[in-house]
This record gives C-alpha cells, sequence and structure tokens, in this order.
C-alpha cells in the first residue's frame, strides 16, 4: 500500500506560511477535501471523517521544505520521516517504538526486520535507514543484553 | 529583663528568626564536582574540540568515535554540520560570548554557526556570561518574536467538570498552552475530553497535552482531543537514558510518530535528571544538558521544555544553580529551538527565589515563559506545585505591569470568569449526557462554577471518573464525536472553536518551531522570527496588549477616592460642625494650644487613612489637651497643606507658641513657635495605623509642652509593614485634593466646631 505521493519539491519559501493561508491550494486532506469543505456542517452531516484531518504526507513534505527554508535542517528531516510513517498504523508504530527501547531487541535481526518492514511494506526508506543505524549503535553499545 | 525561654542566651536570636523564615525549608547542597553537584564545572567535563577525517567524525569533545556512546553517536550524525563545523570551533568561545549580547550581530547568523559547534563548546560559551547577560542574550536568540505562556490544568479529584471550569478560565488569562494529567493513570480519556471542552469556550486556539504514558498519549492525539505533547524526555548520560527506558533512536521515532500525526511535539530535558537518576559522570549539569539539547536538534524535534523542570529544584541547591537554568535555556534557544522555560516545579519556598528566579525570563520574553504555570490552586496541581499558581496568579499579572513586560497573561473580570465557568461545565455536562456517558447534577454543576479548587466541589471522585474515561476508550469516542454533541445540544460555537484546533492538522503549520494560535492564525519563529537588533526593535508591546498588561483589579482614581469621601461626609454632617468666625489672628492665653487643620479638611475630606472620622480626631486632640489644663483653638490654613508648616503655623498663632498640625489623612505634629519647619516636637507620620488613643496623647503632650515640661514621647508602634504600598497611591490623590485647595499668602481661619453627638 505504498501511496505514490508527488515528491516533487515546490520550492516553497518562508513567504508560503502558513500553508492554510498563504497557500490553501496545496493544503488537501487525506480524502481530497480543501480546508474550506471541513466545515461544522460536513462533520455534522458524516461529510468529513477523523481521516480528513489527519495530516498528509504531502503536507509534512512541504513543512519540510519550509523548515529547511527557515534554516531548520534538522526539522525539515523529522517531517521527512514522519512523511514516512503516516501511512503506517498505529500497532506497527508502537511495536517499532517498542522495539527501539533498550534491550526489547535480543539481537540486531529485530531491528533490520523492522526496518525492512518500513522500507519494503510502508516505502519509509529513510526511516528505514535511521533503524539501521541503531541497530549497529545498540550491537556496539551492547543494548542487545536481556535487561531484567 | 528575664530571658525568654528556649532561647539559648548564646546565640545571636537573628538566627533563630531566620530559622523561621520559609527560606529555611530549602535545602543547600555544598559544591561537589566529583559527585555531580556542580552546575558549571564539572570534574569530568571535557574540553571542547572536533576532528574530522574523511567527511567523519573522529573525536568529539575528548572522545574517540570508536568509545562514541549513543548520544555522542547521534549529536555527531544527526547535529553536526561537518562544512560548518571546523570553522565555527575554531572561533574563541570568548568571541562567540560576545557575538551573543552583540544586537548587531543577526540571530541567524548565531544559531547558524551552532549548527557547528559540539556541546562542550556550547556550554564554554554560555558559561562566559554573567545572568544579565544570558538574559539579554536569550531576549535576543529566542525563537518567536511574540511571547507566550502555559498553563497547567489539573485537580485533586480528576474531576472532568472541574477540568472544563478551569481550562475555559485558563484560556481567558490568555494561556497558549494547557497541560492536564490525572492522579489515576486510567482517568486519562475523561481529562482528555473534559478539558477540550473547556478549553474551546470562550475562543478558540489554545494547544491541548495530556501528559499520560507514551502509548496511550499517541492514542489519546490520534482520536483528536490533544494537539500537543512535551513528555518526551531525553538525558545527557547515556545510562540515565537508558534508566529512561529509552535511547535517542527511540525517541526520535516518537518525534516522528507525533509529527506524523499532525501533533505539535517537543522533548524534555533539564538540569540535575541525570543527578537525580544516579548516572552524573562527575560532568556538570550545564554540559550534561547540552548534550541534551545537541540531541534534541538532531532528532528534529520543534523544540523543548527545558530549563531544569523536574531537576530545577535540586539544581537550585548549588552555587550558580538558578543562573545555569538560565543558561541551558539560552543554548536552548541557540539552537532555534522553541523554550518552554520551565518555572514550573517549584524550586524554592521563598517567596523571593521564585519572583527573583521568574523575573529574567519575564522580561526577557519567552516561548512559554513557564512550562506550566500552575493556573489551578497548588494542591490541585497533579504535576506539584509550580513557581506560580492559581494563589499567586495576581502577582505575576502584576509583574507584567510593573515590568510591562509580556508573560502572555491577562485578568479576567469577576462576571467574565464566573459566566466562563458555568458555560465550560454546562457545555461539558451536555457533552457527557449527550454520550451517555454520565448525568451530572445541578448541585455538581453548581459546586464546581463557584469553587476556587476541588476541596470546595461536591462533584466526581477519581472512581466515578474513570467508569466515564474507560467508557470513553472502550467506545473509541473521538473528537468528532464530541463536536457533535456539542452542535446537537446547542454548543455551537464551541464545537466551531474546537474543530477549528483539530482542524490544524491538516497543514501542520502549527508544527514548526515555537508555533502558538493567536487570533485564529498560526504564529510561529517562521512567520513571528523574534528580529531583536538593539533598542526599538524586537518585541514590543502594542497598545492594545499595554491596556490588557496594565487592566489589573481594584485600581484607585482621583473620581474613586472622592466618590469614597462623599459616602463619608453624610455621616460626619451628623457628627460635626465647622462654623468660620473670620481671620485667624495670635492668641495670648501662655496655656493656649492651636489644631492647625489643613485645607480639605472637613471640606471635602472626612476620613484619616485609618479609617477614623476626622470628628474623632479633633475631639481627642481637643480632649486631651483640655484634660491637661490647656486652651485649645481650631484655626483652618489655607496656604499650606504640608504638615510641618501647618504645624509651625499653627504654633505660631498658639499663645503657649506650641501648635498641632492635622492634616485630613490623619498625619498630626506638634510644633514650637520658634522651631525649624521640618525640626518638629513629635510626629506621627503613619496615618494608617494611627489609633484615636494616639491623638489623645498628643493632645495631652502638646498641653504638658504648653506648660514648659517635657512629656514621654507618644510611639505609634510599627509592626514594619509597607505604608507606602499600601496607602501612597490613595496619599497621593488625597493630598493633591488638599493641596489644590491651598492659596498662597491666604490667612487661617478661625474655626469653630460644634460636636453634634455631645448634645442632650
Amino acid at each position: 500500500m505504498i501511496r505514490d505521493d508527488n515528491r516533487m519539491k515546490l520550492g516553497l519559501t518562508i513567504g508560503d506560511y502558513p500553508l492554510a493561508e498563504k497557500r490553501p491550494d496545496l493544503v488537501v486532506s487525506a480524502r481530497n477535501k480543501s480546508l474550506a469543505d471541513l466545515t461544522l456542517e460536513a462533520v455534522e452531516q458524516g461529510a468529513a471523517s477523523l481521516e480528513d484531518f489527519r495530516i498528509t504526507p504531502r503536507a509534512l513534505r512541504l513543512q519540510a521544505e519550509i523548515a529547511e527554508a527557515a534554516g531548520r535542517p534538522t526539522l525539515g528531516r523529522n517531517f521527512e520521516r514522519a512523511a514516512e510513517l503516516v501511512d503506517v498504523p498505529q500497532e506497527t508504530i508502537l511495536q517499532i517504538y517498542e522495539l527501539l527501547r533498550p534491550g526489547r531487541a535480543k539481537s540486531k535481526i529485530e531491528l533490520l526486520d523492522a526496518a525492512r518492514l518500513l522500507r519494503e511494506q510502508y516505502g519509509a526508506g529513510t526511516m528505514a535507514g535511521f533503524v539501521e543505524q541503531a541497530a549497529e549503535v545498540y550491537e556496539r553499545r551492547g543494548l542487545f543484553t536481556y535487561r531484567f | 529583663m528575664s530571658e525568654p525561654k528556649q532561647q539559648s542566651a548564646n546565640r545571636w536570636r537573628r538566627f533563630a528568626d531566620w530559622d523561621e523564615r520559609p527560606l529555611r525549608l530549602d535545602r543547600f547542597a555544598v559544591e561537589d564536582p566529583q559527585n555531580g553537584f556542580a552546575a558549571f564545572k564539572g570534574a569530568k567535563d571535557p574540553a571542547p574540540g572536533l576532528a574530522i577525517e574523511n567527511g567523519r567524525v573522529t573525536r568529539m569533545d575528548g572522545v574517540a568515535a570508536a568509545d562514541f556512546d549513543m548520544i555522542d553517536v547521534f549529536i555527531a550524525e544527526h547535529h553536526l554540520d561537518l562544512d560548518l563545523a571546523p570553522k565555527a570551533m575554531a572561533m574563541p568561545s570568548t568571541e562567540i560570548a560576545r557575538m551573543l549580547v552583540d544586537f548587531n550581530i543577526p540571530r541567524t547568523e548565531l544559531t547558524r554557526l551552532a549548527h557547528g559547534l559540539t556541546p562542550a563548546k556550547l556550554a564554554e560559551v554560555v558559561a562566559q556570561l554573567s545572568s544579565i547577560e544570558i538574559a539579554y542574550a536569550f531576549s535576543k536568540m529566542r525563537a518567536r518574536k511574540t511571547p507566550g505562556n502555559q498553563a497547567h490544568v489539573t485537580n485533586a479529584k480528576d474531576d472532568p467538570l472541574q477540568l472544563a471550569a478551569d481550562a475555559a478560565t485558563a484560556v481567558a488569562f490568555g494561556f497558549d498552552e494547557i497541560e492536564t494529567t490525572m492522579r489515576v493513570a486510567r482517568n486519562a480519556w475523561a481529562n482528555a475530553l473534559a478539558c477540550s471542552v473547556g478549553a474551546a469556550v470562550g475562543r478558540w486556539g489554545t494547544l491541548f497535552q495530556c501528559a499520560s504514558e507514551e502509548a496511550e498519549e499517541l492514542q489519546i492525539g490520534m482520536a483528536g482531543f490533544t494537539s500537543y505533547a512535551e513528555t518526551v524526555s531525553v538525558y545527557g548520560t547515556e545510562k540515565a537514558f537508558m534508566d529512561g527506558d529509552d535511547t535517542p533512536w527511540s525517541k526520535a521515532f516518537l518525534a516522528a510518530a507525533y509529527a506524523s500525526r499532525g501533533i505539535k511535539m517537543r522533548c524534555t530535558s533539564g538540569a540535575a535528571s541525570e543527578l537525580l537518576m544516579g548516572f552524573h559522570e562527575s560532568k556538570s549539569l550545564l554540559y550534561l544538558e547540552a548534550r541534551c539539547l545537541c540531541l534534541q536538534r538532531a532528532m528534529g524535534v520543534q523544540g523543548t521544555q527545558n530549563g531544569g523542570i523536574d531537576g530545577a529544584p535540586l539544581a537550585s541547591t548549588m552555587p550558580g544553580g538558578v543562573r545555569e537554568l538560565m543558561a541551558e535555556n539560552l543554548i536552548a534557544v541557540w539552537l532555534d529551538l522553541e523554550c518552554a522555560t520551565g518555572n514550573d516545579a517549584r524550586h524554592s519556598e521563598s517567596e523571593i527565589r521564585v519572583g527573583a528566579k521568574i523575573l529574567p525570563l519575564l522580561i526577557a520574553g519567552s516561548d512559554l515563559i513557564c512550562s506550566g504555570f500552575g493556573s489551578i490552586l497548588k494542591y490541585d496541581n497533579s504535576f506539584n506545585p509550580s513557581s506560580f499558581n492559581g494563589e499567586e496568579m495576581e502577582d505575576f499579572l502584576v509583574l507584567q505591569r510593573d515590568f510591562e513586560a509580556d508573560g502572555g497573561l491577562k485578568s479576567i473580570g469577576e462576571s467574565e470568569a464566573l459566566a466562563l465557568r458555568r458555560r465550560a461545565v454546562d457545555a461539558l455536562s451536555a457533552v457527557l449526557a449527550d454520550l451517555e456517558l454520565s448525568q451530572p447534577s445541578a448541585a455538581m454543576k453548581a459546586s464546581v462554577v463557584v469553587a476556587s479548587g476541588s476541596n470546595d466541589t461536591e462533584s466526581y471522585l477519581p472512581r466515578d471518573v474513570s467508569l466515564i474515561s474507560e467508557e470513553i476508550k472502550r467506545r473509541g469516542i473521538n473528537v468528532l464525536d464530541v463536536i457533535r454533541a456539542l452542535a446537537r445540544q446547542g454548543y455551537r460555537e464551541e464545537a466551531e472553536n474546537l474543530l477549528n484546533v483539530v482542524r490544524l492538522r491538516v497543514s501542520g503549520d502549527y508544527l514548526q518551531t515555537s508555533s502558538v494560535i493567536r487570533n485564529g492564525s498560526v504564529l510561529s519563529a517562521v512567520n513571528d522570527a523574534n528580529d531583536y537588533a538593539g533598542p526599538g526593535t524586537g518585541y514590543r508591546l502594542s497598545d492594545q496588549r499595554r491596556r490588557e498588561l496594565v487592566s489589573i483589579r481594584d485600581v484607585l482614581d482621583r473620581e474613586e477616592v472622592l466618590r469614597t469621601e462623599a459616602t463619608y461626609a453624610r455621616d460626619e454632617e451628623r457628627r460635626i460642625r465647622y462654623r468660620v468666625l473670620g481671620g485667624a489672628e495670635p492668641g495670648q492665653p501662655k496655656n493656649e494650644v492651636v489644631i492647625g487643620l489643613s485645607p480639605a479638611f472637613g471640606l471635602k475630606l472626612y476620613r484619616s487613612l485609618a479609617g477614623h472620622p476626622l470628628s474623632a480626631l479633633l475631639r481627642e486632640l481637643v480632649g486631651g489637651i483640655t484634660a491637661k489644663g490647656g486652651q485649645p483653638r481650631i484655626v483652618r490654613m489655607r496656604h499650606t497643606a504640608d504638615t510641618s508648616f501647618l504645624g509651625l503655623s499653627a504654633a505660631r498663632l498658639a499663645g503657649s507658641g506650641i501648635g498641632i498640625g492635622l492634616q485630613a489623612k490623619g498625619t498630626a505634629v506638634i510644633h514650637q513657635a520658634d522651631r525649624l519647619p521640618h525640626h518638629n516636637l513629635e510626629l506621627f507620620s503613619n496615618a494608617p495605623i494611627t489609633k484615636l488613643a494616639h491623638y489623645r496623647q498628643l493632645g495631652e503632650n502638646a498641653a504638658i509642652y504648653a506648660k514648659g515640661e517635657m512629656p514621654e514621647p507618644v510611639v505609634v508602634p510599627t509592626e514594619g509593614e509597607a505604608m507606602g504600598a499600601r496607602f501612597h497611591a490613595q496619599v497621593a490623590l488625597i493630598y493633591a485634593i488638599e493641596t489644590s485647595l491651598a492659596v498662597d499668602g491666604a490667612q487661617p481661619e478661625e474655626i469653630e466646631v460644634d460636636f453634634l453627638e455631645d448634645r442632650p
């Protein structure tokens, strides 16, 4: 279920921020609704669901561009990693988080498997690389030992 | 004199007085760098340093790459900009420190420079600055221009009705964020629902978080109730981090997870957490905190809750500890992070230490000066008491006014507060009923609306709340269900307000650094960047904001004084009649004592500052003079309102050469005709604490002086009251009324006084 997002950069500047006000054309919900469609009436009638109020990978990538333009590259990279996690189910997120905590994974393999899952099933290549880095460091620092 | 019991004869009793001060409840610790008790200079703090080979860090702050712990690796990989680092690290720390306080060096140049600095270097630089320089640099370096504040909204019963009411009042006070937590963990869902409804009353835009267990907090966020999180803690040593059951990677993963759910997030770190956890590595508070902060920037979080936080009380036991808390806040904003600057866990029982700690940040401005401010009473704060709490709210509001400094808050009126609380309680009750969660009674609601704290309420208890909370969770009720319920029950405005907060997620604008919502728009370090570049630049109060800051409750003005005096006038008419007999001439009798009244005495002003009717003052003086064989005469001075000159002029008219000057506010003096104006015989300068008996004695003493004898001077005992603070605004207004009636060279008038109460 890899979503084919438009990952092309738009060259946004801080002048495009806040997007909701300056570039409402770029702000579209997961079910393709504009902000103007997300009204109380739409919620009452069931035309807008919680899904419509979730952030999209695209919005996160646009915010990454703005963060970068504002001189905050690490914040931008976090938004890019986040964009990859939007479609990862909550249970999987919590499982991988748990696995990254000290002593949860009993070997490097478990983390590498999680990285593969992220990369192959969710197209989360950057996040996968991040987990692989953790696996390397955890091994060197002896985190794969049993903790009571 | 006998020795009071239980007082050692061999001890200066002042020490016993000091023992009783709240300050002495604070315990202080000796500086001991080896054992982690050092604010700035740890026993094992490394010298700053960085070696790069082939585009890889090979050594950082004295540690070879092969020996890097997880924190080192993460900082070297994700924080340091290796293109910038060699040049940045080569700059002398003193030079960089000077740049921090030089308003000609733009903030952006310094934040960029920080991308190339190691933790030890950052710590070394800010350690060069004095407290005032740290505060000044902070005001220049903080990310968002407009200051803000955060509140705690909790209570000892986890009572949702009170949470809703208190959330609504916190919103009205102007808090940008409110944070709740629970006494009983399973009540998280009820807390979240209640606060989100309460925060939607009155206006929209206050962000809300529910501090709970990591996974549950994320779930509550997913259900749309909360809009930010700040409980993602990081630590400066690897062992402390692991003891906190996390790693830099697990926390960074969580940071991305929050952003992926459209939830604003900041980390938490603060001095002395490693020391509290027993893994300080003999390093200083500041160095370990510099590591935490570099790590947070490396993780790509937008901000930090920083400045001791739970470790603030421990940090404050050390020499320089409070300065260190400011220094770590400075590193945070230098690293371009939103900074919620602590001032939550109360670091002292001394109100002076608390006030002193907040001041530098208040005048410097801060993204969120407290994280948070206890908007509820101390005993209701489920996080622990904050520096400022519901009890001290007005002190904070006055500090803002004193310094014309924006701490993010404003006053609210009594009727406004009551209306908001009632609305919030009604709205939440309607939601609970609509969703078939509970039916609060009218008595419960009524008790909460007027309650200052949960001791005053007859409402839900923690067990009742657990049933509601578990039902919310079990049925998967989300924020849209609540919004629909509000709308169905006629709370459309609140439904719209709550929906507006949920809608923020779609664009993600509020995920950028230092975001708050003001007037329906996101304000962040991107579109409201701190552009301080010297006097006249950066954040300044707008006229409207200044009006909000100065509008505290219960202030005096001239009309108020005149109105109050007018009510006393009617009472005085029944007690005394003054009749002008014509110009006053010097008297002959050797026992004559003249009482010189001030110009407005009994004409425009009718009560002394102590609240005595002026007629009573005169009766006592006249009675006292007569009792000791004196002959009183009353004269109104029209040329002066000054006590000394009233007394001296009266003395010059008196046959005995002894006169009493008496102002309407009650200040009185005994004077002698041949003395210098300000060299009187006796003076009652503390009118507010002067009793009628003192005036009686003053009259007696004047008559004794008239006989040429020397009485025991009357001493009005004071307990050290700050008279100026209590009375000087009133004094100045009253005195202006007196002086407005004074005419240069006007002759004193002979007055006949008739005490009407003495008539049969």
